[in-house]
């Protein structure tokens, strides 16, 4: 069973884990004020575990650790992305840290156990897993919302994540040992065949998948269980809320994927019929709401919730490729969401947040070059041709479609119609409107750089959408 | 005797007591950690339940990961409490209204 080649598998989570306890221990002793040290290891780590996963990826689906681990294409392109976004995170947090004079080291530890906690997610095969990969990042995002410690706004925030989030957990738990006690099993493929033989127990099944759904739907954030979303959004300082908004998503999505697919794939009817009304509430109430924010956080916030409806659109259609095409959306939505986090810092000054829609006016005299990329990030989340934001909206529409959700369908395009006016106002106030003050952008040059990258990023795949796509269907198929 | 049964409608008991006190509690932050750790004995009690009747111990073993794990979450959850009287010096549920929208 446990074969020390198995134990391979495990190789990048190994070394992450030992390098977040090494910086732990670095940044203690450390006397540095800017912590570039910590810094400096933590970008390091990451990039050790991005080769790591490339140099164990074969392509072929392992088991190891009793079988609660599994290492398959899925898992070993999600982990790359996480990895990958792990370094542009730590870039754009710690331009933001060291503007606003606070940078600390824990950021960084709590952030590579977060990235930790979501590797294992990605690689769970069986509840436990699960479960244990989703408390080390829950509890480690906790920690970053709360971590700066004189904002009122930010402890408040944090508490309201802690205490939903604790009840999202439990009732994930609770509804993973209903599981246990009519199948006797807590492993996924196992969960799987024994559903098939107990079909006699479907309501009480159901019962416990509804209890589960409503654990990962907290994860993603959808309605009904959005409430944390626009709170934490809006009181975590702008570095934690780019995190929170981009890799958990990764890791959220990676989970329904293992619950619902691989465990619960014979209740496949019942849970669409649940996620349906999700997709379909969250899309509405977050495109809606998101009109009527004057805060740039809060307003993302909003729509954080109307893309997450959209990414369970892929997961309802219920075939291979609609999951590719789910995992498509999310990897390019981590991607617009950080992008969009990155010009709200690139704009903060010390003791100035930007956080305002008004703080976007004139941006486009005050710097031609940024307000582009903010055009490029506005119009693909908008889902514009021939941005990324519109392959990733046309593949899960195609494959909706083609398992013969019309109608979803078309609520789906009524929203994101719905949903483009704000994006649009953020353009229209960076190109139509005056600054008030046009105090000049405080940027490195590395960050000037990379969030460049990020934003023309979306205009390549936008372009080329059938690389990352092909990549999605073959990590599925 | 005691059968299955009785263990689980327990637990259902106790889980339903803890959510409601989470949902209509409008006074103290502390109660509201107090019914979260209620929450997760409930479940452990549902696993010990199966556990015992099924003849598995792999249920036992999740109660002990489920206990480790909420001891680290009490820790935070406090924690964050402690951080949120120094900033707000109340820890009322009512007055935790500074953002909306």
């Amino acid at each position: 069973m446990a074969q020390i080649s198995n134990m391979m598998l495990l190789l990048p989570e190994i070394i992450l884990l030992g390098f977040a306890c090494l910086i732990l221990v670095v940044d203690t002793f450390s006397t540095d004020p800017d912590h570039r040290i910590t810094y400096v290891l933590s970008q390091l780590a990451l990039v050790i575990t991005i080769s790591l996963v490339f140099y164990l990826h074969t392509g072929a689906t392992a088991l190891a650790f009793g079988d609660v681990f599994i290492s398959d294409p899925m898992s070993s392109a999600l982990k790359a992305m996480i990895a990958l976004y792990g370094l542009v995170l730590f870039l754009y947090s710690f331009e933001y840290l060291t503007k606003q004079g606070w940078v600390k080291g824990e950021y960084f530890v709590l952030g590579l156990f977060a990235i930790l906690g979501t590797m294992v997610l990605v690689s769970a095969y069986s509840m436990i897993t699960v479960y244990l990969g989703l408390e080390l990042l829950s509890l480690s995002l906790y920690a970053m919302v709360a971590m700066n410690r004189d904002s009122a706004s930010a402890s408040e925030a944090a508490m309201k994540y802690f205490v939903l989030g604790a009840l999202a957990s439990g009732m994930l738990l609770y509804g993973i040992s209903i599981l246990y006690g009519i199948t006797g099993t807590f492993q996924l493929n196992e969960l799987n065949q024994q559903i098939l033989q107990h079909s006699e127990q479907t309501g009480l099944l159901v019962f416990a998948m509804v209890f589960i759904i409503v654990g990962i739907a907290f994860k993603l954030g959808a309605v009904p269980f959005h409430m944390w979303v626009p709170d934490v959004y809006q009181g975590a300082p702008t570095a934690v809320t780019m995190f929170v908004g981009s890799i958990p998503k990764i890791a959220a999505f990676a989970m329904a994927m293992r619950l619902l697919v691989n465990g619960l794939e014979p209740l496949m009817t019942n849970w669409q019929t649940i996620l349906i009304i999700l997709a379909v509430l969250s899309m509405g109430i977050g495109n809606i709401t998101a009109i009527a924010q004057s805060n740039i956080k809060r307003l993302l916030a909003y729509s954080t919730i109307a893309h997450i409806g959209f990414l369970l659109l892929g997961i309802i259609a219920g075939s291979q490729q609609g999951y590719a095409a789910s995992m498509f959306y999310v990897i390019t939505y981590a991607l617009m969401s950080m992008g969009a986090f990155g010009v709200v810092i690139l704009l903060s000054r010390k003791d100035f947040e930007s956080d305002l829609l008004e703080d976007l006016k004139g941006l486009s005299d005050r710097n031609p070059w940024f307000a582009f990329i903010m055009l490029i990030l506005m119009f693909s989340l908008a889902g514009v041709p021939p941005f990324v934001g519109f392959w990733a909206k046309w593949f899960v529409l195609k494959e909706l479609v083609a398992s013969g959700f019309i109608w979803v369908a078309a609520a789906a395009v009524f929203f994101a119609i719905i949903g483009a006016f704000y994006y649009l106002r953020i353009i229209k106030l960076m190109y139509f409107d005056k600054a008030d003050e046009t105090p000049a952008l405080e940027a490195t040059a590395q960050m000037q750089v990379v969030l460049s990258l990020n934003g023309i990023a979306l205009l390549i795949i936008g372009l080329s959408p059938g690389l990352l796509m092909a990549l999605c269907l073959s990590s599925l198929l | 005797m005691i059968v299955l049964s009785d263990v689980l409608i327990l637990a259902a008991i106790l889980f339903c007591i803890s959510v409601a006190g989470i949902f209509i509690n409008r006074k103290n932050v502390i109660i509201l950690l107090m019914c979260i750790e209620l929450m997760l004995l409930a479940v452990n009690m549902n696993f010990i339940a199966f556990s015992h009747f099924l003849q598995d111990i792999n249920g036992q073993v999740f109660v002990f990961f489920i206990l480790t794990v909420a001891a680290a979450e009490s820790a935070i959850g406090l924690a964050i409490l402690v951080v949120l009287f120094r900033n707000r010096e109340t820890i009322n549920v009512q007055d935790l209204n500074s953002m909306k929208g």
